[in-house]
């Protein structure tokens, strides 16, 4: 099918960019525009004017900032996935980024447009929740540091206000001693996610000494499994970490559609936590 | 003339497809890459509502917006669009409903045309479709077809929601019931499936003024031709129809679609050319459905596990309307439920239904995948009732190889088969015993991941099909083919076909055919088809027949050839007709050194300066082929899954194939034919599924929600073949194209199901989602703990 | 209109163009090039895949101002010379094809699937290949002509 028609802007900076986005409230920020063509298409949306951010320098490349990765907004999936200052400070990243869609649309798809388009079936929103990373967003009134657990506001829906645009988000490094995984549960290879689970686990002697866990798809945001992260701590690998998993669909409220029910995808959670934290933890 | 596979053949021979070349580098003719000086592009405004009274089309909002030529309504058709054919009244109490190709004062499913904009691009006309007003007075969606039998039911049609009921009775099924040691009862459902071709439609139409021409992504460009004519009451000598390159079918451009009749009518209306080209989101909504049967199926056996009897009532969902062979599909499946097996009764019941969904028609193996499906599953649950090996009950029930020719327990004769031998080679192959004893360990284990092992040993009834026999199915049209050889001046090859291919290669393998026949080079060979002004006479493509019959066609019309030659050899080398021997594409004269090429003949028949007293100065014939059977493809397919219990995702682990589709013309493409028919099986058992919600909207609009294996999603398939030559054509083929889908729907879920046997679990519906098969799994835990 | 700069296979183009127009309808309907063909409208199926700055991408789902001044590949500049590439022929020689209508996308994530592995495993192609439908071939033989095509252009590469 075919779009509505729009205007288009390509501003030369940033601040360029949060102007127009700031005077026109049906604006829309066009990044790689792997989700919003298709929704363009459809004619399920009709922006006035889409505003291009997708060659801004400011935007750009993945940075080693010492304590943390800083990734660009517009860097794309294909760059995160492959980037050795992501593999080595953040690489549950590179695990989920490789996850997206597929090769075609890595390419073209950027890490801070599929964050900001906060569709908590992505892959990547619940990874940066569990890595607790930070979102930079940028206005005309400057530069705004935003948590991950207060970006995503409901489906769709980030607490980017009016004329801010994503700049980039800071992957704090988590340091020696810590493993990863990002399992995802679909039904064929380039479908969405019906449930996908990020773990980070930290084990000292033996124990766990740390767990973050995000999950992808159980509600209208990403979620933390803060219950299990908490039964999962100073645990020794074995059976009672099955246990802990078994509160990882607490307080979450997944969806119903065509792929699943909100029962199967509780259950869902459960078990692929319960797999996600054994291989993250580098149990056999 | 019987063609021997050997060497210096080229039937038999893995040929490289003469097609490849314009498809590989970007210069392919889909319907959509035409374009005519002065084109127009076409968009349609389809109803959303399931089942609506139209109460106001107000077309005026989109006249006169930039680029806009016209904006029609069903008003605007209503004394010109007839009715859309339906070509198979299977039943004396059969109701066609009036089909208008666009909906004039009633809807009857989401995606309905009502109304259309003509502009220069395609964009305008998108536009201009959201300023068409349209007022639905909403009457109630019909989507369930057992609450559409009954009484109090709201109605589709004013004639009521049956569309059609019919009762095959053969042997004493009450006798074979009656004090049955074994009655094996259940109940399958045949999901609603898309077809997805991979290419959308499209349709161009164009006037001179007198005549017209219509290209469309059609399978069947002379059954199209024919019925444009009858719809429109245009005479078919002014329509020329041409399907050029076509993006693949499966049965879902074997229709007369709305839009064929409506670009038509508009190219007349505007005599300018109209081009429109379908969305997938569009394609999804109207392109015909397939499948949509609720099956129920009942086997009474002995003790032993031989069968007594079988019997099937279908609920078989027609959607809407009735299109072109709609109520035929479920009853291409009534002679195909008893498969392989020899039983003493058997009794078949279909009840056709209309609901407020698009209409359901052909889709690859259309009725036989659906029968085949039913009997393969029962005969896994017999077994497993009888604690016996899945492959032992079938072995038991089987027609034997020496007992061919076999009339079966439904009427037809299976000319040849060799159950035995494919099921051997197929065993072995696939490591049957191995997976059988890992299969044992796993069980005894516990382990979160069972295996499951899947047998499906089906035939098929191919070739579609002896006139006679279609006459006494009531089907409207005959199942003959036509094929048309010449030789040109340089000795060169033209054969015409009435086959219509998109995708199977009948170009490399009619030369195959041609090269043999006439003993020229493979290389030599051209084909032509699929345009009514160059294939003037065809039955098209579908059902596993182009080979069977339109190949064996275009062997007779060589044949013929051949027999002027021998006539004008005879003459130019001054000798009896008879004294002549072919051989390496020349006539010898027995005994001598002196010959006569096809070449040279081409040319003294060009020349025409030496020419026998009453002999055309051509070296050219047609022929048409009707067989006398069906024929009769079978095989065993042998499926190893991986079930994960904890998550109920099913993975395929291994997959083996083992096809007799009689004599083979060019394995590769057998080999083609085979893996994309069995990835398309494995599509209905694990992912596709088109789901409508409770108001009769389409929820699978799309490919994101649809959804297709990748490469990704599938495992490599073994093949392997055994080869029974049919014996209804000198060529001894069988067909090949529907042979995959029909066997692998079947090995699939039966290997599901018995992976999860040891939860008590007889039955997983398709798709056998990872969401279903949980569910069983913890139902069946939840049961055992209570 | 914006007006944009755009090469495509090797071509230079100026071209006005509506924001909205998308890529592989600049292609089709304004440079005529219909090889790439469009095959959903939710950029999964893949058919309509060309290399943009030497990387693989959906045409339908990138606007033609996004392309400005960039560089486009598509299945008809693929051959050099009227000869297939090697791709192309790897496809022809394992009948990896059959209704045609995928091809041109599935050549062109073949050849780009081995800018980052030139000698992929049957399960690389597999996953490499998994933004490409396709609805004839159950996907076995264009696996082997992917394995074949690396071959040939590792080959080419090889020898001198």
């Amino acid at each position: 099918m075919i779009p509505a028609q729009f205007d288009y802007v390509r501003p030369e900076s940033l601040s360029e960019a949060s102007q127009v986005l700031a005077s026109d409230e049906d604006a829309k920020v066009l990044a790689g525009g792997q989700s919003l063509l298709p929704l363009l298409r459809l004619r399920l949306a009709y922006p006035s004017t889409l505003v291009d951010v997708g060659r801004l320098p400011e935007l750009k490349g993945v940075h080693d900032r010492g304590d943390h990765v800083f990734i660009g907004a517009m860097a794309t999936h294909d760059e995160v996935m492959r980037s050795d200052v992501v593999r080595a400070g953040c690489p549950l990243v590179a695990m989920a980024a490789a996850h997206v869609a597929d090769p075609a649309i890595r390419h073209r798809g950027t890490f801070g447009g599929s964050l900001a388009h906060a569709d908590p079936a992505g892959d990547l929103p619940a990874v940066v929740l569990a890595l607790d990373g930070v979102f930079v967003a940028r206005s005309a009134q400057g530069e705004r540091e935003i948590p991950a657990a207060e970006f995503f506001v409901d489906y769709w829906e980030s607490s980017l206000g009016p004329g801010e645009i994503l700049a980039g988000v800071k992957i704090p490094k988590l340091g020696e001693g810590w493993g990863f995984q990002y399992e995802k549960f679909h039904r064929t290879a380039q479908a969405w996610a019906i449930v996908g689970v990020a773990a980070a686990v930290k084990r000292s002697n033996g124990a766990i000494t740390e767990a973050r866990i995000g999950l992808t798809n159980m509600g209208p945001t990403p979620l933390r499994a803060r219950a299990t992260e908490t039964a999962l701590q100073g645990m020794e690998l074995g059976d009672q970490l099955r246990q802990a998993c078994e509160e990882a669909a607490a307080d979450t409220s997944p969806p119903a559609d065509l792929h699943a029910q909100p029962d199967y995808r509780r259950h869902l959670a459960r078990v692929l936590t319960h797999r996600a934290v054994r291989t993250a933890a580098g149990a056999p | 003339m019987t063609i021997q596979q050997e060497a210096g053949r080229e039937v038999g021979r893995p040929r490289k497809r003469k097609e490849d070349a314009r498809l590989l580098t970007g210069r392919s003719r889909w319907t959509d890459n035409l374009s005519r000086p002065g084109m127009l592009h076409v968009m349609f405004l389809r109803s959303p509502m399931a089942h609506a009274r139209i109460t106001r089309v107000d077309v005026s909002g989109a006249r006169g917006l930039p680029g806009v030529v016209a904006a029609f309504s069903g008003q605007d058709f209503a004394a010109e669009q007839g009715s859309l054919p339906c070509a198979w009244p299977v039943s004396e109490d059969i109701v066609i409903p009036d089909h208008p190709p666009m909906a004039v004062s009633e809807v009857r499913y989401v995606g309905e045309a009502v109304a259309c904009v003509v502009a220069t691009d395609r964009y305008r006309a998108a536009d201009a479709l959201e300023a068409i007003e349209v007022d639905y007075e909403p009457l109630p969606a019909v989507l369930d077809m057992k609450q559409a039998l009954t009484a109090d039911s709201p109605k589709v049609h004013e004639a009521g929601n049956k569309a059609f009921s019919v009762k095959i009775n053969s042997g004493d099924i009450e006798a074979a019931f009656r004090d049955a040691p074994i009655i094996i009862d259940r109940t399958y459902r045949q999901q609603r499936l898309i077809p997805c071709a991979m290419e959308p439609r499209a349709v161009l139409a164009d006037t001179d003024g007198d005549t017209f021409t219509v290209w469309s992504a059609t399978q069947i460009p002379h059954i199209l031709r024919v019925m444009l004519a009858v719809v429109t009451g245009i005479p078919e000598h002014q329509i020329r129809v041409i399907a050029p390159d076509v993006g693949g079918g499966f049965g879902s451009k074997l229709q007369v679609t709305a839009e064929e009749v409506l670009c038509l009518l508009m190219a007349r209306k505007l005599g300018k050319p109209v081009k429109w080209a379908e969305s997938r989101s569009e394609g999804n909504l109207t392109v015909h459905h397939g499948r949509d049967q609720i099956q129920h199926i009942r086997l009474a056996a002995d003790a032993d596990g031989r069968i007594r009897g079988l019997q099937v009532d279908l609920l078989a969902d027609m959607g809407a309307y009735l299109m072109l062979v709609t109520p035929g599909i479920p009853m291409l499946g009534a002679s195909m439920f008893n498969a392989i097996y020899k039983m003493d009764a058997y009794e078949f019941g279909c009840t056709g239904v209309f609901t407020t969904k698009m209409p359901t028609d052909a889709y690859r193996g259309a009725g036989r995948p659906e029968a085949t499906f039913a009997i393969e599953r029962v005969m896994d649950e017999l077994a497993a009732e009888l604690h016996m090996d899945p492959l032992e009950v079938r072995r038991r029930n089987w027609i034997k190889h020496e007992e061919f020719p076999y009339t079966t327990i439904s009427g037809l004769t299976y000319d040849s088969g060799n159950y035995e031998a494919a099921t051997d080679k197929a065993t072995a192959m696939f490591g049957y015993d191995k997976l059988r004893a890992e299969q044992a360990d796993r069980r005894d284990r516990g382990d979160p991941v069972q295996l499951g092992i899947g047998v499906s040993t089906y035939t098929e009834m191919c070739g579609l099909a002896p006139s006679r026999m279609l006459g006494e199915a009531n089907y409207a049209a005959g199942g003959w083919e036509h094929g048309a050889v010449r030789m040109l001046p340089s000795g060169k090859v033209e054969v015409i076909t009435g086959t219509s291919p998109h995708g199977q290669g009948h170009v490399t393998a009619w030369s195959q055919i041609v090269a043999d026949a006439l003993g020229v080079p493979f290389e030599d060979v051209t084909v032509l088809h699929g345009d009514t002004a160059i294939a003037h006479k065809g039955m098209d493509t579908y059902g596993s027949r182009s080979l069977v019959i339109g190949g064996i066609a275009v062997l007779k019309a060589c044949e013929k050839v051949r027999d002027k030659a021998r006539k004008l050899a005879a003459h130019v080398l001054e000798c009896s007709p008879d004294d002549l021997e072919f051989e390496a594409g020349a006539f010898k004269v027995r005994g001598t050194e002196s010959q006569k090429t096809m070449q040279e003949l081409a040319w003294a028949a060009f020349t025409a300066h030496d020419l026998p007293d009453g002999v055309e100065a051509r070296l050219d014939s047609d022929a048409t082929f009707d067989p006398e059977n069906y024929s009769f493809p079978h095989g065993t397919h042998l499926c190893a899954v991986e079930v994960d219990t904890e998550t109920g995702m099913v993975k395929i682990r291994s997959y083996v194939a083992v096809d007799d589709v009689g004599k083979v013309v060019n394995p590769l493409i057998v080999e083609g034919q085979v893996h994309g028919g069995i990835a398309q099986g494995i599509g209905q058992a694990l992912f596709e599924e088109a789901v409508y919600d409770a108001e009769g909207n389409l929820l699978t609009t799309t490919l994101a929600d649809y959804l297709l294996p990748s490469a990704a999603d599938l495992p490599p398939f073994s093949l392997d073949r055994t080869e029974s030559p049919a014996t209804s054509n000198p060529l001894g083929v069988k067909g090949v194209g529907e042979a995959g889908t029909i066997a692998s729907t079947p090995a699939v879920v039966n290997a599901v199901v018995d992976a999860l046997r040891p939860f008590g679990i007889h039955d997983i519906e398709m798709p056998c989602t990872p969401e279903r098969v949980w569910r069983a799994v913890s139902e069946a835990q939840e049961g055992v703990r209570r | 209109m914006p007006r944009i700069t755009v090469t495509v296979d090797g071509i230079k183009y100026e071209e006005d163009v509506e924001p909205r127009l998308l890529l592989v309808h600049l292609l089709r309907e304004r440079l005529g090039k219909t090889g790439t063909p469009v095959g959903c409208d939710t950029s999964n199926c893949g058919a309509c895949t060309v290399m943009l700055d030497g990387k693989s991408v959906k045409s339908c789902s990138v606007l033609a101002v996004q392309a400005d001044g960039c560089d486009v590949l598509t299945i008809e500049g693929l051959g050099v010379n009227g000869s297939m590439h090697p791709m192309q022929q790897a496809f022809h020689e394992e009948h990896a094809l059959q209704c045609g209508f995928c091809t041109p996308g599935m050549v062109m994530a073949a050849i780009d699937l081995l800018r980052e592995d030139p000698d992929p495993s049957e399960e690389t192609i597999r996953h490499g290949l998994e933004g490409n439908l396709c609805r004839c071939t159950g996907y076995c033989n264009i696996v082997r002509a992917v394995r074949r095509g690396a071959q040939e252009m590792g080959q080419a590469v090889r020898t001198p």
